[in-house]
């Protein structure tokens, strides 16, 4: 292991990728911090830019700019009460009071210094777990997998879905007939191609995640632009007041921040939960388990109600790179869009990968530091001037966002016809979005259609076509009972909502 | 069975599913993987079917979260015409090259978003599409393919 932390800090501790971590992390902020744009966007957005560069610089911009636009989200959270990631929607309970108290500076400081907390924390829980897991997993055979997979999508869709289950279950399904189009891998037979040479490679990951992520998004802001209950409230940018934390007030966090660190890495691990999940539970535990008089200060402005949220959402990202680094199988939205850059620059992410590419593995985990302190660095001296960009006109944000999808559609294919087809799929995308049908579903669906496609061939295989691999390992059981456990519990949580 | 628009786009879906299901049987196989336990029309049957399964659950059962769209609130207007240029742009960029239809594309869609500031139209258009394809192309080394540069020789 400490081989393998050498040769990730001499990969994490180049120019390029220390300056790759820097610029990751800005422009992150600066996404992240804009309503309606989250991670999956702003990572969206940078796939056209890490087109020339090695596997682990790219890998390691993308994860700066997913711990910027978290961190950017709750600025805007604190600000305008408009959360600009679903993770920090939490944030804005206690963030956005201290703000309308004239204490916005001391709010974003709190916010940045739980981040990092949280982040540096989990990054250690990751460094130790990752290895481990790694050689667990090195027994994991292609019933595992597939279940594993079955597991990840119906987690995302019990989680991403505010009750909307079958909504998702239909986005899932979307997602894996759309990675069913073109070449099939063994056989090599054509399917969904209507005879078009275009689909012969099926339908490119960067135009799915650009049509239902980045292009989608610009044209629901557009459409709902005069929709009164969509307008973020008006605060005053300039006057954000001081920036300094108390001692009281960092005894509180003392406390807060190593449990929300806990129960947001582990969260963060869970295929399909995520920082939205685990802000939302650190909140409502942190609740618990302070005193009586700290609890009656929640939703008034609590530095427990705002270092909770603030900390899990940032250890959540880094727990969420664990199944994807580990098991090669994303348990996010967010980290689904990685996997397949990742997959571009033909680097299968996998058990072996800390064998077969060992700079690559190492690198993302020395760069979340590195990420952690250039977060720090960048946020909290610049906070006030970071939040003016809060007052961009859509008049020119929209446009941009479109002109980066098109190009990075252009810049790889050169093709009209993938550029008509993702407005197509970005059209229907805002249709299906108004209607809050989720997208994250669908992208994990998509990256993992060829995975689970491979894996059930190869079980059905072995087992001569006999189902009953899903149950003759223990293994296999155990993945597909909490499968069903996630199901049931989904269906008793919405009937007991109903009545 | 309250009709709403999410029960419409369930039913859209099932009919795309049945019609998924039918071209997956459609699916040419070779004649030896015909009764092979798993070809390349198996994974897409098993999803047309899970497609029918949860589109139709969705049309059968109540929806107790009906999704309210105020339409009358929505710019249907401006988003049509944006998708419009973007698909002006996409036909044109080939031909033309990335650097004038970029521009042309950035500087009508923020025209068409109601900007009337045309100096900061300008400099967001022309010059910032030049510093990012100086950034890619010369930079980054990503090809660009334009044909309008080339053809004035500010392009190899």
């Amino acid at each position: 292991m400490i081989e393998g932390i050498l040769i990730g800090l001499t990969t994490a501790l180049t120019l390029q990728n220390i300056l790759m971590v820097m610029v990751g992390c800005f422009f992150g902020t600066i996404i992240g911090m804009l309503p309606g744009l989250g991670p999956m966007t702003a990572i969206a957005l940078m796939i056209p830019i890490t087109y020339g560069f090695e596997p682990a610089t790219g890998l390691i911009l993308m994860a700066g700019v997913y711990y910027g636009a978290v961190f950017g989200g709750s600025t805007s959270s604190i600000l305008l009460n408009a959360p600009g990631v679903p993770g920090t929607v939490a944030t804005s309970f206690d963030g956005y009071p201290m703000a309308q108290q004239g204490k916005a500076g001391k709010a974003l400081a709190i916010a940045a210094w739980s981040s990092f907390a949280g982040g540096t924390l989990s990054a250690i829980y990751l460094l130790f777990m990752a290895p481990s897991l790694s050689k667990v997993s090195l027994s994991f055979r292609s019933p595992d997998y597939f279940a594993l997979m079955i597991l990840g999508l119906t987690a995302i869709a019990a989680f991403s879905s505010k009750g909307q289950f079958l909504k998702a279950m239909m986005m899932v399904v979307l997602g894996l007939m759309l990675a069913s189009v073109g070449q099939d891998s063994l056989s090599d037979i054509t399917r969904y191609t209507f005879n078009n040479m275009n689909l012969t490679d099926g339908i490119s990951f960067v135009l799915v995640v650009m049509a239902t992520f980045a292009m989608s998004e610009a044209l629901t802001i557009i459409l709902k632009r005069n929709d009164p209950t969509s307008a973020a409230k008006q605060v005053s940018l300039t006057e954000l007041g001081s920036i300094k934390i108390n001692k009281e007030e960092r005894t509180k966090m003392y406390k807060t921040i190593p449990r929300s660190s806990v129960i947001g890495f582990l969260i963060g691990v869970l295929p399909g939960a995520g920082a939205t999940i685990a802000s939302f539970l650190a909140y409502g535990m942190e609740r618990n388990v302070v005193s009586d008089k700290e609890k009656e200060k929640f939703g008034k402005g609590s530095v427990n109600g705002l270092s909770a949220p603030e900390t899990a959402n940032n250890a959540a990202c880094s727990g969420s790179f664990v199944p994807m680094l580990t098991l090669g199988i994303p348990g996010s939205g967010t980290t689904a869009v990685m996997l397949g850059a990742l997959l571009g620059f033909g680097v299968q992410p996998g058990p072996r990968l800390y064998m077969t590419n060992p700079e690559i593995f190492w690198s993302i985990i020395m760069s979340m530091y590195i990420g952690m302190v250039i977060l720090l660095i960048l946020n909290l001296p610049l906070i006030p001037y970071i939040a003016r960009i809060l007052a961009v006109p859509k008049n020119y944000l929209i446009p941009l966002i479109l002109f980066f999808s098109v190009t990075g559609i252009y810049v790889m294919s050169f093709n009209n016809f993938d550029i008509y087809l993702m407005i197509g799929i970005a059209v229907v995308a805002t249709f299906l979005r108004l209607y809050d049908f989720p997208m994250p579903p669908l992208i994990l669906a998509f990256v993992l259609g060829g995975l689970m496609e491979e894996n059930l061939r190869r079980s059905l295989l072995l087992s001569n076509g006999s189902w009953e691999f899903l149950w003759d390992r223990t293994l296999t059981a155990c993945i597909l009972a909490t499968t069903i456990l996630i199901v049931v519990w989904h269906i008793y949580k919405t009937f007991k909502k109903k009545n | 069975m309250n009709i709403n628009t999410t029960k419409i786009i369930s039913l859209l879906f099932f009919v795309f599913s049945a019609f998924y299901l039918y071209l997956a049987y459609q699916i040419q196989v070779f004649t030896f993987d015909e009764n092979a336990p798993f070809n390349a029309r198996t994974f897409p049957i098993y999803l047309g079917y899970a497609g029918l399964f949860f589109s139709g659950l969705k049309l059968i059962l109540p929806d107790p979260n009906t999704i309210k769209v105020e339409h009358k609130n929505l710019e249907y207007k401006k988003t049509g015409i944006l998708i419009l240029i973007a698909i002006i742009y996409g036909a044109t960029i080939l031909k033309v090259g990335y650097f004038l239809t970029t521009s042309l594309f950035l500087f009508a869609s923020y025209y068409f978003l109601g900007e009337r500031r045309w100096v900061l139209m300008f400099l967001l258009s022309f010059p910032f599409v030049a510093a990012f394809m100086y950034l890619l192309h010369g930079i980054l080394d990503i090809y660009l393919r334009d044909p309008f540069l080339q053809s004035i020789g500010i392009m190899g």
